[in-house]
């Protein structure tokens, strides 16, 4: 598989709190990201709140320059925003919110809507946009008779396949998707998961998966990579990382999802809250809630290390237990 | 006898009819999870048997706490029996709280109020809760304001806050669905552990049957306004019985086991002022027959000792064969 897009040295970061008699603060949401996404391939990015996903989302979409690193798309640079290159390859680039209510007109009728893209980029002649919108609507499942509706009249899952639907407009060969299923019922959850998977297989399309719901990235994702304060700390294929998380994070990750009829069986109980961006601990982000940490991850910062086809950063990897080992202490 | 109890419980907002007679029982130090998807009535059975509806529903039914009739009770009879005797979390810690009044004060006006416990005695009692939910340092920080804490922490503020009146039951809304995955654990364990210390009865609505498994004895599932089926959590996970509640199950994806495709319950839920003729369920049920379509199933006491109300209750073992730890996963894990 060839590389599409390819972050290296990927750094964002806010200035906040500037006030007349405050200096402002720096926030580094996104700290040196390296990151290959290959045609094809659905990867998924985990992480909780403030660890930075969606900003790298947007910035791997282009529509947030970088304050530093490189973002080459099939090779090329990306090309800076508003320029007429960077507005051709928004064709090929869609990305999907979470709340689709917010992301859609409600003074417009959802064919109208869908069919949005096909104006404003000329590409389709105006009498055939009608077919293409209802070849679309079938597409993501909605019925021709939906197409003079308003999105209020819809429910929350059919609305986020009319945004799907106007995504896929363009035939693009990239999608990031925020959050896609969050807001939905987990009925209607499994059927735009569903959605989003046979879309993958018939376009061939590229996706970017942002989630912080594991299940749901495991079930779907190709590879995925797990974000800790702007950072990544382990990376592999979805597969191996549930199955056997390496970096202490991950592994509290992986245990605190109870399961259904379950509970928790085995679990990792982390200290203290999710770390705020503009206070950054020293060394490893992850130290103060890390059950493994000593004086060295205090002072030293881990590096994203490659072992196999997996990643992970943290500088007790070694002794960090693997899933067995897990298995036996709680047995 | 049973803590609480809801019988045939009816609301109606505007002439259109969401809860069509909810019946649930409570047992003193019992904890029961509610589950269903948004808009089956699983909060309004709560907010209506507190009296917190707004006035234009209309509500019928009976709801006694220890025999005591709360159904258009008195204000004052309500006001004791709210926040004393059962106290509500909601999902949203940060809009429950004040925002421009110290966490030490919110504290203070609920320990007044129910336990009237005033200045230093206040105080102390205030910074023992706070210590109990898990808040470090607590008596440095119970002067902040709630935009100081994160939201984790606002939340255990909330328990602290529920706790001040030393209620006999905890109805907790949501409580961790606004939550990152690491701090819903940790929510989880105190709700467990407060529980097991205090003996109070808890409700746990969820649409997340994970969390309901980690902290319930029990759970009733809903669809449409009605109680479709309700056992032990470890009877009602392992052998399902109702369409609706195998589908729910069967929606979603393991962390386990081998990757498969998700399968969704076909359809949407129903709009409840068009509710489908007979079982709400039946024209998403691929077990529905024409029987289904035209009578409203009753909820009976099954064998196990749950309830069900269904026609054609799915039989023992649909569920096993995902359950099981494939072979090939085994290896995966190893």
């Amino acid at each position: 598989m060839s590389v599409l897009l390819q972050a290296s040295g990927l750094c964002q970061q806010y200035t906040t709190g500037t006030t007349l008699f405050k200096h402002p603060t720096v926030v580094r949401a996104v700290d040196s990201i390296d990151l290959e996404i290959r045609e094809g391939e659905i990867v998924g990015i985990v992480g909780e709140s403030g660890s930075g996903k969606s900003t790298l989302g947007r910035m791997l979409l282009g529509i947030e320059p970088p304050y530093r690193g490189e973002l080459t798309w099939r090779g090329a640079p990306m090309p800076a925003p508003g320029t007429p290159e960077w507005r051709r390859l928004r064709r090929e680039m869609q990305l999907i919110f979470q709340d689709p209510l917010a992301a859609l007109d409600r003074r417009m009728t959802i064919a109208d809507q869908i069919g949005e893209p096909f104006e404003i980029h000329g590409l389709v002649p105006r009498e055939a946009i009608r077919d293409r919108v209802s070849e679309l609507m079938g597409k993501v499942g909605l019925r021709p008779d939906q197409a003079g509706r308003y999105p209020h009249e819809l429910s929350g899952g059919q609305r986020q396949r009319v945004v799907i639907a106007r995504a896929l407009a363009m035939a693009p060969k990239f999608l990031v998707c925020d959050e896609p299923v969050s807001a939905l019922d987990v009925s209607i959850q499994a059927q735009v998961v569903n959605l989003l998977y046979d879309l993958q297989l018939e376009e061939g399309l590229t996706m970017v998966f942002i989630s912080h719901d594991l299940k749901v990235v495991r079930n779907l994702c190709d590879r995925v990579v797990v974000m800790y304060l702007g950072r990544i700390v382990e990376e592999g294929p979805a597969d191996e990382i549930f199955a056997n998380p390496r970096h202490p994070y991950t592994q509290a990750l992986v245990s605190s999802v109870p399961s259904a009829g379950r509970g928790h069986a085995k679990r990792i109980l982390l200290q203290g809250d999710p770390p705020n961006p503009a206070s950054r601990p020293s060394g490893c982000a992850f130290h103060p809630r890390c059950h493994l940490a000593d004086a060295a991850c205090k002072a030293r910062a881990p590096a994203l290390i490659r072992d196999g086809h997996r990643l992970a950063a943290c500088l007790k990897l070694r002794a960090a237990p693997n899933q067995d080992q897990i298995r036996e202490i709680h047995a | 006898m049973s803590l609480i109890s809801i019988k045939d419980l009816r609301v109606s907002f505007d002439g259109v009819q969401v809860l069509h007679g909810i019946n649930l029982q409570v047992g003193k130090g019992e904890s029961i999870g509610l589950v269903g998807e948004s808009g089956c009535g699983k909060s309004v059975t709560w907010l209506a048997a507190l009296g917190l509806l707004p006035q234009r529903a209309q509500f019928s039914g009976s709801v006694t706490l220890e025999g005591r009739e709360l159904v258009n009770a008195s204000r004052g009879e309500l006001e004791q029996v709210r926040g004393g005797r059962i106290a509500m979390i909601f999902q949203d810690p940060s809009s429950s709280l004040n925002p421009v009044q110290r966490v030490g004060k919110q504290l203070d006006e609920s320990l007044r109020l129910h336990r009237r416990l005033s200045g230093a005695t206040a105080r102390a009692e205030a910074i023992r809760l706070l210590d109990l939910v898990g808040i470090p340092s607590a008596k440095t920080r119970i002067d902040l304001y709630p935009h100081e804490f994160s939201g984790g922490q606002c939340q255990r503020i909330m328990i602290a806050m529920a706790l001040a009146g030393e209620p006999d039951l905890l109805i907790a809304d949501e409580p961790t669905t606004a939550l990152d995955a690491t701090i819903q654990a940790q929510i989880l364990d105190l709700l467990a552990t407060i529980r097991h210390e205090t003996g109070m009865a808890m409700v746990f609505i969820s649409h997340d049957l994970g969390a309901v498994s980690a902290v319930c004895d029990r759970a009733a599932v809903m669809y449409a306004g009605r109680v479709v089926e309700q056992n032990h959590i470890g009877e009602l996970f392992d052998n399902p019985r109702h369409p609706y509640t195998v589908g729910l199950f069967e929606a979603i994806p393991e962390l386990q086991g081998p990757r498969r495709r998700l399968q969704p319950i076909n359809g949407t839920v129903p709009n409840p002022r068009h509710l489908p003729r007979g079982c709400a369920f039946s024209p998403r049920c691929a077990h529905a027959s024409d029987f289904c379509r035209s009578a409203q199933p009753a909820l009976l006491l099954q064998p196990d000792g749950g309830q069900v109300a269904c026609f054609h209750p799915v039989r023992e073992s649909a569920l096993t064969p995902r359950r099981t730890f494939s072979p090939a996963s085994a290896e995966l894990a190893a």
